[in-house]
């Protein structure tokens, strides 16, 4: 067991720093105004060609090869300096890369990684949330193509994506958990609407609906097999769970870190309840990165499919929430007279971990069953 | 970094939880078996555990906090009652201050259990408590005397019995008056520094044993949720009952990725930094180990409010070692002081 960095490592996290240090862009904290997710690509973009974007993917579709530890540095040092995390696409290569073709990999992955290409998630519909297996989005075979038809919601930077990670029914006539399949879908074709949703800290630029209306899709952009699609939505949310896969944990430290100074600057002027909320946000904060580290420590000896990532995910939850709480408490009436506050879009925006990529009570679900061992309801 | 355990240290983990489960008690009438106890005892002595923190005569101990947090986390799972984190603390006292181990030798804390003891002047002048020695017959307790910048060991007897709420774990009290002794073989005073290194080991091996007990009173509520039968169902199938346990092993997972930094942290990083870890840790894991717990009651129903259920034991347990070396509001205290720059006083 060692916290320590390795030579390699500690070259890394030392020409990370020096290039943070130099191309920073103040970005507004994320989620909490349109301007960040406007401004994000060139984020990514920035990220991906000064060689700190993709650590632990493949060199071949833009990665490094690196051990997956390598992301705790770069998310370490993104908090501290108050930079923005990382894009949160991980669980999307994990899924291309575990089930795609090389042929569908090499074509995908690059723009992807690169943050040339924009993808977003269509997964849930409106009347399909936790028990997405009952999704109702078509897609008919046509010739080479898939016809696409239906609905999709809360699908997280729909706005700017160029592509969209469909999951779709292709066969309705086996159980609902078999008739899916996964497409790689152009966003920018006539039978594609897409519909910005305002979330309630009243960002806009984040969440959005799609209306499939007779939109095509080349056959050979099917990910996996037919019919594989639950499957692949599986990998993909499994990952979606853990929080060394979205770096969030850079994104939490930075407002732990902001909370911490703005009390340092006067502690006299805060109740004792508000430096207590403080003081334990950092103890949550520290307890995910060093969880993280130990998770992707897990992961040298190779990657997990496994339903661990429900554990990690309610961990993250109680994390970002704790976080959110302790920044409306720091806030005070600041919170309460000003709309465009920036503790209570936080917290706000806190409120949706406990449901995206699966409810917390779903997570519970998983980890009781499956880890805990406990019998079905 | 890599913070997995080596080879060696999955092979001490799992050899130090078989050891703890074959000879910890699996009934509360268990922990009245003298024998038991007594063979307890002695494998933990045989396994060289207490000793962990002894001179390797470089003046660095013979093994990391790791190795000794690994210890800890295993006999908390099986609540085993031997002395451990009590002689091991004292020899690692003993160690930073160039003096021989005593044997049988624990610190004595404050009456609030948070601190070591300091006592000046030849006797002491209120209250102390020694924490996790053996059960009777007398012992020696380490306290502080001041000395220019720094302390200076000493010692002083323990021979009251345990009072305390912990049934594994023993709490003897000395009182006001007794003799301090000298430490006539160590070569330096302790400073500061050495404190904080000292205190986060405490901080690391205290955490371990929360994290340990969260391990071994989740598997109980489990077994028991599977095995407990209402409404025609194994309650376990329910709900309602799945999600507190699911969360429960949420909280343990946390605690011990937590605990396993401060643990490390004790031999490689600054005194001050690691004591935040610890700190860290400690909070976590107080508030964590007292949800587990009473989930674990909760999940027993009747049976878990009775005597004869051993899940109290679990929970006593977890009360002395969030209170000793500090629980979560004391960890937050000092994190406000350190962190916030929130002066002592301040409220």
């Amino acid at each position: 067991m060692d916290f320590r960095d390795s030579p390699a490592e500690a070259e890394f996290r030392s020409r990370l720093r020096a290039w943070i240090a130099e191309n920073n862009p103040r970005l507004p904290v994320s989620s909490t105004d349109d301007e960040y997710w406007a401004r994000q690509a060139e984020w990514h973009i920035a990220l991906f060609d000064a060689g700190f974007f993709g650590l632990s993917w493949p060199t071949r579709f833009g990665g490094h090869d690196l051990p997956p530890v390598f992301d705790v540095i770069l998310d370490e040092e993104l908090a501290a300096a108050g930079a923005p995390p990382r894009p949160s696409l991980g669980y999307l290569v994990q899924g291309i890369t575990t089930h795609a073709s090389n042929a569908v990999q090499e074509r995908l992955l690059p723009g992807l990684i690169s943050g040339r290409e924009r993808w977003c998630q269509g997964f849930s519909e409106p009347d399909a949330g936790s028990d997405l297996a009952s999704l109702r989005t078509t897609a008919t075979r046509d010739g080479d193509e898939y016809v696409i038809n239906g609905h999709k919601i809360w699908t997280s930077y729909s706005d700017v994506a160029d592509w969209c990670f469909l999951l779709a029914r292709t066969d309705p006539t086996v159980p609902k958990h078999k008739g899916l399949s996964a497409f790689a879908v152009p966003m920018h074709q006539a039978g594609v609407e897409q519909r910005p949703l305002r979330m309630i800290n009243g960002i806009t630029k984040e969440f959005g609906q799609v209306l499939f209306d007779g939109a095509r899709v080349a056959a050979e952009n099917m990910i996996g097999e037919p019919g594989e699609g639950w499957r692949i939505a599986m990998t993909i949310v499994s990952h979606e769970r853990e929080p060394g896969e979205v770096g969030y944990v850079a994104r939490y430290a930075k407002t732990v870190k902001d909370l911490e100074e703005a009390v340092r600057a006067d502690p006299g002027a805060f109740r004792s309840d508000q430096r207590g909320a403080v003081a334990w946000a950092y103890v949550q904060a520290e307890m995910l990165r060093l969880h993280v580290c130990r998770r992707l420590s897990e992961r040298l000896g190779g990657l997990d499919h496994g339903p661990g990532g429900s554990i990690d995910k309610l961990l993250m939850t109680w994390v970002e929430q704790t976080v959110g709480t302790a920044a409306l408490s720091v806030a005070g009436s600041g919170a309460v007279i000003d709309a465009d506050d920036v503790a209570l879009k936080i917290y706000l925006y806190s409120r949706a971990q406990s449901v995206m990529g699966g409810t917390s009570q779903i997570q519970k679900n998983i980890i009781a069953t499956r880890i805990l061992g406990l019998p079905a309801a | 970094m890599d913070t997995r355990d080596t080879p060696e240290q999955a092979e001490l983990r799992r050899t130090a939880r078989r050891l703890a489960r074959e000879l910890g008690p699996r009934t509360v009438a268990d922990l009245e078996d003298g024998k038991r106890i007594e063979r307890l005892a002695e494998a933990v002595r045989e396994a060289g555990w207490l000793e962990l923190r002894h001179d390797g005569g470089d003046g660095n101990p013979l093994a990391s906090g790791v190795e000794a947090a690994i210890i800890a986390d295993a006999l908390g799972e099986a609540v085993a009652d031997a002395p451990f984190a009590g002689p091991v603390l004292a020899a690692d006292l003993a160690r930073r201050a160039g003096a021989s181990p005593i044997d049988g030798a624990v610190a004595a804390f404050s009456p609030d259990l948070i601190d070591p003891a300091v006592v000046s002047g030849p006797a002491t002048k209120t209250p102390i408590h020694a924490v996790d020695c053996a059960a009777a017959g007398p012992a020696a307790a380490y306290v502080l005397a001041p000395e220019g910048d720094g302390y200076r060991l000493a010692t002083v007897e323990v021979d009251s019995a345990s009072h305390g709420t912990d049934l594994t774990r023993t709490v003897r009290a000395i009182p006001a008056a007794a003799p301090v002794l000298p430490v006539p073989d160590q070569s330096r005073l302790l400073t500061r520094a050495d404190l904080d290194s000292w205190a986060t080991l405490g901080l690391a091996l205290t955490s371990a044993d929360l994290v340990g007990l969260m391990r071994g009173v989740l598997d109980l509520a489990v077994a028991y949720a599977q095995e407990r039968r209402q409404y025609g169902a194994s309650i376990g199938s329910f709900q309602a009952v799945q999600h507190l346990l699911a969360e429960a092993r949420c909280l343990m997972e946390g605690a011990l990725s937590a605990t396993l930094y401060p643990s490390w942290a004790v031999d490689n990083l600054e005194p001050d930094e690691a004591r935040t870890a610890g700190r860290v840790a400690k909070a976590y894991c107080t508030r964590a180990a007292r949800t587990v717990c009473e989930t674990a009651v909760q999940v027993h129903g009747g049976m878990g409010n009775t005597w004869e259920c051993i899940v109290h034991v679990y929970l006593r347990r977890a009360l002395l070692s969030s209170q000793w070396f500090g629980d979560d509001g004391e960890q937050l205290r000092q994190l406000q002081r350190t962190r916030l720059g929130v002066a002592h006083g301040l409220s």
